[in-house]
């Protein structure tokens, strides 16, 4: 795990700026405290900053293939290195290192792109051939490890976080309010596209190749879902033995590393699942860590309990109060890198520090089994409209809804409201969003507190449109499920749940995590199972339920879906948090020019004196104070002319005339 | 919207945006101006957070994405403070508070103050 960063010159003209390159590495330590490297020629840059993992001794990067043409800079894991690495042995190649990094680049020495279908794990990368002048750019499938890039007149300059490509001083800082209007509807920016004006993310599953000024970028994976006469028709026993067998695989091969590996268990079913296999067949003294809260209504420390007792493991919890998600707030706004509608980030930024404090580099997470196992409630409650709009007047179906939120639907006052909001459009079944819709138009409500410039801006956009233009061509003849599993992967999962509340949170105290869940052998077998055993009736996670009734304590299995959320209005609000209270004040307001001073102070007006925010206030207060923090970080104050040190251990200087400032190296290699 | 059976005042809305069909509704009378603007105000400043642009007498609270479960309550007990009445459970249906108008109109009918037309 690491991070990666580099510049390219597209045109020929010019010098990679070694200065640069320096700065872009060294703001990413946080990701690779242990080591750091440069490779530099006349065309391009290569930076690495390195967290040690696999081959803690020989694995430091920029790594070279055997005639030294290639050169790759790596963040990530590839899981099934071993194999793939005795085959390579096999065909003549030799390796300098044990690291999974250098399969890689023989691997792609061997067959180019394609190289990318036989790597199972997480990763973004970057690889130069300098004979060829190519430089190829990847990612991996689910968009675990993220990558963003800029291309700026003769330049494009790619790294793991935009904070590193900010550090050159010719890239503009500012907003664009298309990417901040899709976050204030979808929740996250569509793939590709970030918060910043010209800053662009590598979508998931793509590559890029940049050769003579040429960048072109493909996809090389998508989520399989099939139509439902292309699914399996295999009975349930067939389907349960093989859903456990990729998940026990998929388990055991990301327990691969030289360093030892943990577990995050919160004490749901996903997560639980995952910590059992980890004990029950791979590791005796197995160490986990988990997240309580102060508030009782978002604890789940009797269910983590539960599990604690049940497999004998090695526990630790962060007690996390609410006033430390307001104190955390703004640093996790760094990292994250865009607006946050939700608090629950900041748990998981307090949970990887306190890993990290026990000696662990590495976690696995039950991340990805609602989305692949079918466990939202957004996909049971569209299954439930449907249903339900086939006999409208039926006064049984529309209860049914009612039981899937049973808190909200508790206040008899509230029934006849809550039913109406849900039987918005329920009849448009050939609606591509139809599992979405409600929730997007009810995010979109934030669009209120837009400044006039705002709304101007973002005035006509349709990012509903472009969404729909996206969709795999076959997606119309999915079934509902699919498709509704499908947005909620693309988006939530790919560029919220792995990013703001995965990678970044965790890798900003240089903890990695894996998640067996998203291996794509999992996934693609789970593209193929029929949506009857994923949701059955109206039990959620059917299949995985099956699979583990036996291992897993019946008081987890049966427990109510439980949402991972933490507390907004009460985290933000509420003390002495002086950095949010400044974000939202009149003038900062104005500053950023994004929101209305005069609808931001009424509404933390509101929301202070009733005491408690109402969902769409909720989003509101995180998402604007998250935006109004990153205008501050990002664009008025970003320390651009920062201290940043870098003395890296690896510095290759290829350049025809070394000129110029270089870094002070505690090892050179040219 | 509502019956004619409602029609009950009449009054001339000239502070509230014409492009819905507040005719229709048949809100007429000083007293149901007065009351449309006391709910208007409280919707706006609560949950439109000052900007009255988005909201006529007719406007669908739900279609347009106004209020939402919460707010319903909020609303509900302003309306039982203002207005000093009870709003029975079976009364808290969308066709009693989902726009101005309804609101308007059910707050009328509680206190008392319709007039046969």
């Amino acid at each position: 795990m690491c991070g990666i960063a580099g510049i390219c010159l597209l045109r020929g003209r010019g010098s990679v700026s070694v200065e640069t390159l320096s700065r872009m590495t060294g703001i990413l330590r946080h990701r690779g405290p242990d080591e750091s490297g440069i490779y530099v020629d006349d065309r391009v840059g290569l930076g690495h900053a390195r967290l040690s993992i696999i081959d803690l001794a020989g694995g430091a990067q920029p790594i070279p293939n055997e005639d030294e043409t290639l050169w790759i800079v790596f963040n990530g894991e590839i899981f099934n290195y071993p194999e793939l690495r005795e085959t390579l042995v096999y065909r003549g190649h030799r390796f300098r290192t044990s690291t999974d990094t250098e399969v890689i680049l023989h691997l792609y020495e061997e067959k180019g792109s394609a190289c990318l279908s036989e790597l199972n794990g997480q990763f973004a990368l970057a690889i130069w051939n300098s004979k060829a002048a190519e430089l190829f750019l990847a990612r991996d499938r689910a968009g675990i490890r993220p990558l963003h890039y800029v291309v700026t007149g003769d330049r494009l300059l790619f790294s793991s976080e935009i904070k590193s490509i900010f550090q050159d001083r010719e890239i503009p800082r500012r907003f664009d309010p298309e990417g901040i209007d899709q976050v204030f509807t979808f929740w996250t920016t569509l793939p590709g596209k970030t918060v910043f004006d010209g800053v662009r993310e590598l979508p998931p599953g793509h590559f890029m190749q940049v050769k003579y000024g040429d960048v072109h970028i493909q996809r090389f994976w998508d989520f399989p879902f099939r139509s439902p006469g292309d699914q399996l028709d295999w009975p349930l026993g067939k389907i349960v033995d093989t859903a456990s067998e990729l998940l026990l695989d998929s388990t055991r091969i990301r327990l691969r590393a030289d360093v030892p590996v943990g577990c995050y268990l919160s004490g749901g079913l996903d997560s639980s699942i995952i910590a059992t296999l980890v004990r029950r067949n791979f590791q005796n003294d197995l160490r986990t860590f988990g997240v309580r809260f102060d508030e009782e209504r978002f604890d789940e420390g009797a269910h983590q309990a539960t599990m604690v007792d049940h497999l004998g493991v090695h526990h630790s919890e962060v007690r996390v109060a609410n006033r430390e998600i307001g104190k955390h707030f703004p640093e996790v706004v760094w990292h994250c890198e865009k607006p946050i509608l939700r608090t629950a980030p900041v748990p998981m930024f307090m949970l990887s520090d306190a890993v990290r404090r026990s000696g662990y580099k590495v976690v696995l997470t039950g991340e990805g089994a609602d989305e692949i196992f079918g466990g939202y409630d957004i996909f049971l409650e569209a299954l439930l409209r449907r249903f339900w709009s086939r006999q409208p007047d039926s006064r049984l179906r529309s209860l049914l809804v009612g039981k899937l939120y049973p808190d909200i639907f508790n206040d008899p006052r509230l029934q006849s409201t809550l039913q109406s909001f849900f039987r918005k459009g329920f009849e448009r079944h050939d609606d591509p969003f139809y599992s979405h819709r409600l929730r997007w138009e009810n995010t979109s409500r934030n669009r209120m507190f837009y400044s006039e410039e705002m709304k101007q801006a973002t005035l006509g956009m349709d990012g509903l449109g472009e969404l729909e233009r996206c969709l795999p061509d076959d997606f119309p003849g999915w079934d509902p499920l699919a498709k509704a599993q499908y947005l909620e992967m693309v988006l939530f999962l790919g560029n919220y749940l792995l990013s703001s509340q995965g990678d970044r949170v965790a890798m900003a105290h240089s903890l990695e995590i894996r998640l067996p869940y998203l291996d794509y052998r999992l996934v693609g077998f789970m593209g193929r199972v029929p949506p009857k055993w994923k949701i059955f009736g109206m039990q959620e996670k059917y299949l995985l339920k099956k699979m583990y009734r036996d291992v897993i304590p019946e008081s987890v299995i049966r427990r109510p879906k439980y949402p991972y959320r933490a507390p907004i209005a009460e985290g933000l609000l509420t003390g002495e948090q002086e950095e949010i209270r400044t974000a939202l004040s009149d003038s900062a307001v104005k500053k950023a020019g994004v929101f209305d001073p005069k609808r931001i102070s009424r509404l933390v007006e509101k929301v202070q004196r009733v005491g408690q925010a109402s969902e769409v206030e909720g989003m509101a207060i995180a998402g604007i104070a998250s935006t109004q923090i990153l205008s501050r970080q990002f664009i008025e104050e970003f320390p651009v002319n920062g201290n940043i040190s870098l003395s890296p251990t690896v510095f290759v200087d290829r350049r025809t005339n070394p000129a110029g400032w270089i870094p002070e190296c505690s090892f050179t290699n040219t | 919207m509502g019956t004619g059976s409602n029609v009950a005042f009449e009054v001339h809305l000239s502070t509230i945006p014409t492009d819905m069909s507040n005719e229709a509704m048949g809100i007429r009378g000083v007293e149901g101006l007065d009351v449309l603007e006391t709910i208007k105000t409280y919707v706006v400043e609560n949950f439109l957070f000052g900007d009255d642009r988005r909201i006529g007498p007719a406007t669908d609270f739900l279609e347009n994405g106004i209020l939402d479960s919460t707010g319903v309550l909020e609303l509900v007990g302003f309306l039982e403070e203002k207005y000093g009445i009870r709003v029975e459970d079976e009364e808290l249906v969308p066709g009693n508070m989902n726009s101005l108008e309804k609101i308007t109109l059910y707050i009328l009918k509680k206190t008392g103050k319709t007039h046969p037309a």
